[in-house]
């Protein structure tokens, strides 16, 4: 179920419109359903629509985690 | 200069003109649009004779005829890296390549709809000339047909290639995959599909994809003069390289294991198919092969792929194994096991 | 692909692969119900379940909004675009599932129904402005992440004024599903589905945050994990629940704290609760009528409805019978125990919801896991 990708947003537009970009590939999404989105912010896309903002700080964190938890069961 | 042509008020417009009934009717309108812009961009000794058929010279290499037949059906008729045009070459021109055969000619059937505005079909025609000369092939004989608005969509085009199998070439054939062979890909996976996909107005995004329509006898001949052991090439367009493997699975009755992480994929690519749940191994290309290789040559056949531009980034995806479910597997980039199936339904946008 | 590609590292999955054998007691089995078949999907697709061991074990749940689609509301949509003559806007997931009489809405477009395929709510509002004409119907289906999109167009329509626009709609609750599923007697009295705990869908708790599940961390204790869509944050939370499994706790916790918090979008809630209400009750695929489990539209909006504005009433449709995509979608069984699975009923030919979806149940397993039956 809702397939969704984080993407960084290029551009704002009007009309609640955003161009967010992956890799190279930009779309139009709706901002609709979130406020105080900014250019460089990363948000959750699904449908065309932006359902809400990424935390960089946070996944740093959960990577930085899934290491530690590797590396607490095998130390190298 | 031909009869006809004394009957003539004006020349075809190609600015602003667009094709109608007359065009396909058989008569001076249909004489016209043939010798101003086929003839002219085709121009050759073979449809210079003007007949119904063209008669061909005895071949002067001994061997065997090979022969195949593609339709073409695309939209956008124009997108970026090429148009239906040059892509009608290089479909047909594959796929008498991928025998082992150098194509000689091609044949070309046009559906017009009426309507459709002769300078996009004169570019689209230009687009067909400059491809089959760079493929070194002719296209020999012809056939143009118009129907009514909206019972076409601007262009069909189907060509047919005939091509020529040299004395003591094996032929190359799905059923030949032996398991313990190496899986070769000439390059990047689901350009051509998803640079199609970007000019979908409907679908809201732009990338800067481009399709890899292009002819592969060049890089076709280069591995051939390498003398290795190839049992099978193959192009994997419509289902993409999932689908093609599967086929030569079959056909040969052996399984697959490939490796997620060798098979290269355009970021761009990757991008697009996240944004729209597709699979890049499901998307189609026009100007891609793979080829089953004996393991002792498939180092030779990996360096002569790479020296060619069209297989610059050709490298090993996996090897054929013993499976008498013929499956087609892969190890994942992440450390897992999974199926790659055929192609079920058609590739659609997902949500969920 | 930032954000994407690191959470599919090989590397990390063997570390956290190291640190579930780790932990999982070896004289015990665990039994995690993934509810949503984005999970499904991403544990198939990555091969997710070869870096396990034995004793843990993934059951899919009926999280795929295509799946427990029951075949009387895809008749619904049919009977729209053939009977009514209207354009019919859907998702391109729904277009294959098998509907009454043999149809599905692929073969009501062949013969001649006006089925468009869209990718958003707002592609269906742009056919209805460009087609003044013509009544413009969007199929809504999906759980609570879909739904704010087709919030936003009702609402989008109204202030148009648009009267050629309408909505099918069919959405559906998660935590409705899951509590269906908790209080049915294989779990809860026979005990034949032994449900350790569950991932939960963050995509999902993007929107209606993780705050909804707390109710069943207390009331059924079991744990619940909100977890991402990358095979890392999958493995992530088999980890989390084996850890609460071990020490005897049942809480929610989040995996995905890069984008759930407790009490998610509220402004997509607002929007929800101000276009939509509950349903008394709603029919699911596979778990039947589930009483306040999906979405329709509040009577201020009512003229945006489909099935007020056609004549068109709902028939319950049985499934074949010896399909098994019910029990399949209350983890009752797996694909692999279906007579119908592979045989007569595989992506080509679906006969159940649950091989029609890429992320049901049995079309994951055919697709990506059935050399496992072969072995």
């Amino acid at each position: 179920m809702c397939l969704a990708i984080p993407a960084r947003v290029a551009e704002i537009l009007d009309g609640d419109q955003a161009v967010v970009d992956l890799g190279g590939v930009r779309k139009d999404v709706s901002l609709a359903l979130l406020d105080g989105v900014e250019v460089g912010d990363y948000v959750i896309v699904h449908v065309g629509y932006a359902l809400n903002k990424l935390d960089p700080e946070e996944a740093a964190r959960t990577l930085a985690l899934f290491a530690e938890m590797g590396q607490q069961a095998s130390p190298a | 200069m031909s009869k006809v042509r004394e009957n003539y008020v004006r020349p075809l417009d190609l600015k602003q003109g667009r094709v109608d009934m007359t065009h396909g009717s058989g008569g001076r309108a249909m004489a016209q649009l043939i010798e101003e812009l086929f003839g002219r961009h085709f121009d050759n000794e073979f449809l210079r004779q003007g007949n119904d058929g063209s008669v061909l010279p005895p071949l002067t290499i001994g061997g065997r005829l090979v022969m195949s037949c593609d339709g073409h059906v695309v939209s956008p008729l124009f997108f970026p890296g090429g148009d239906i045009g040059c892509l009608s070459v290089h479909g047909t021109v594959n796929d008498v390549a991928v025998m082992g055969a150098r194509p000689l000619y091609l044949a070309a059937s046009f559906i017009l709809e009426e309507g459709f505005p002769l300078a996009d079909l004169a570019k689209i025609v230009e687009s067909m000339a400059k491809a089959a000369k760079e493929a070194g092939v002719a296209v020999v004989t012809g056939d143009t047909k118009v129907v009514e608005a909206g019972k076409a969509d601007g262009v069909f085009i189907t060509t047919t290639g005939i091509g020529v199998l040299p004395e003591g070439v094996t032929t190359l054939s799905g059923d030949r995959a032996l398991p313990g062979d190496v899986i070769l890909l000439s390059g990047t996976i689901g350009d051509h599909g998803m640079a199609i996909m970007a000019q979908r107005e409907s679908l809201g995004f732009s990338a800067p994809i481009v399709s890899d329509t292009a002819p592969l006898h060049g890089l076709i001949e280069t591995m051939l003069a390498t003398g290795a052991d190839i049992r099978c090439l193959r192009d994997p367009t419509r289902g993409g390289l999932a689908t093609t493997l599967n086929e030569i699975a079959r056909q040969s009755g052996v399984g697959m294991m490939l490796d997620e992480a060798a098979i290269p994929v355009n970021p761009e690519v990757a991008a697009a198919c996240e944004f729209l749940g597709l699979d890049p191994l499901y998307v189609a290309n026009e100007g891609k092969l793979i080829a089953i290789v004996a393991a002792a040559d498939a180092d030779k056949v990996l360096a002569a792929m790479r020296a060619h531009p069209q297989g610059a980034r050709a490298e090993k995806i996996g090897a054929v194994l013993v499976d008498d479910h013929h499956f087609v597997q892969m190890t994942t980039g992440f450390g897992g096991r999974r199926i790659v199936d055929w192609l079920t339904g058609e590739q659609l946008p997902r949500i969920c | 692909m930032k954000f994407v590609d690191e959470f599919r590292d090989g590397k990390l999955a063997r570390g956290l692969a190291a640190a579930i054998a780790a932990e999982a007691a070896p004289a015990r089995r665990y039994s995690f119900m993934e509810f949503c078949g984005g999970h499904t999907h991403a544990i198939s697709r990555y091969g997710v379940t070869d870096l396990l061991p034995a004793n843990v074990r993934m059951v899919h749940g009926p999280g795929c909004p295509v799946c427990v689609l029951p075949i009387g509301r895809v008749d619904m949509a049919i009977e729209l675009a053939l009977k009514h003559g209207v354009i019919l806007c859907t998702y391109g997931d729904c277009l294959r599932v098998p509907a009454s009489g043999g149809l599905s809405l692929m073969k009501a477009k062949a013969r001649g129904g006006d089925v468009r395929i869209v990718y958003s709510s707002a592609d269906a509002l742009k056919v209805a402005q460009d087609n003044p004409g013509r009544q413009v119907v969007f199929f809504a289906i999906g759980f609570e992440t879909t739904t704010p999109p087709t919030a936003v167009v009702i609402k989008q329509a109204a202030a148009l004024g648009l009267d050629n626009f309408s909505v099918l709609c069919c959405h559906v609750l998660t935590p409705s599903a899951i509590s269906n599923i908790l209080e049915s007697p294989e779990v809860r009295e026979l005990g034949t589905v032994p449900l350790d705990g569950f991932i939960g869908p963050a995509h999902v708790s993007t929107v209606i945050g993780y705050a909804p599940y707390e109710f069943f961390a207390e009331e059924f204790r079991k744990p619940v994990v909100i977890a991402g869509f990358e095979p890392l944050d999958v493995m992530q939370a088999i980890l989390m629940l084996v850890r609460q499994v071990n020490e005897g706790r049942a809480e929610v916790e989040n995996e995905f704290t890069r984008a759930v918090t407790r009490d998610g979008n509220l402004k997509a809630q607002n929007l929800v609760s101000e276009i939509f209400e509950l349903r008394r009750e709603f029919e699911w695929r596979g778990l039947g009528l589930v009483p306040y489990s999906a979405l329709k539209i509040r009577q201020e909006y009512e003229r945006f409805d489909a099935e007020k504005r056609f004549p068109l009433g709902y028939r319950s449709v049985a499934d074949n019978k010896a399909c098994e995509c019910g029990a399949i979608l209350r983890g009752v069984k797996r694909p692999q125990d279906c007579k119908l699975f592979g045989t007569v009923c595989t992506p080509e030919n679906p006969i159940g919801s649950c091989m029609v979806s890429s992320e049901g149940a049995c079309a994951a397993h055919y697709t990506y896991g059935r050399y496992k039956d072969a072995a």
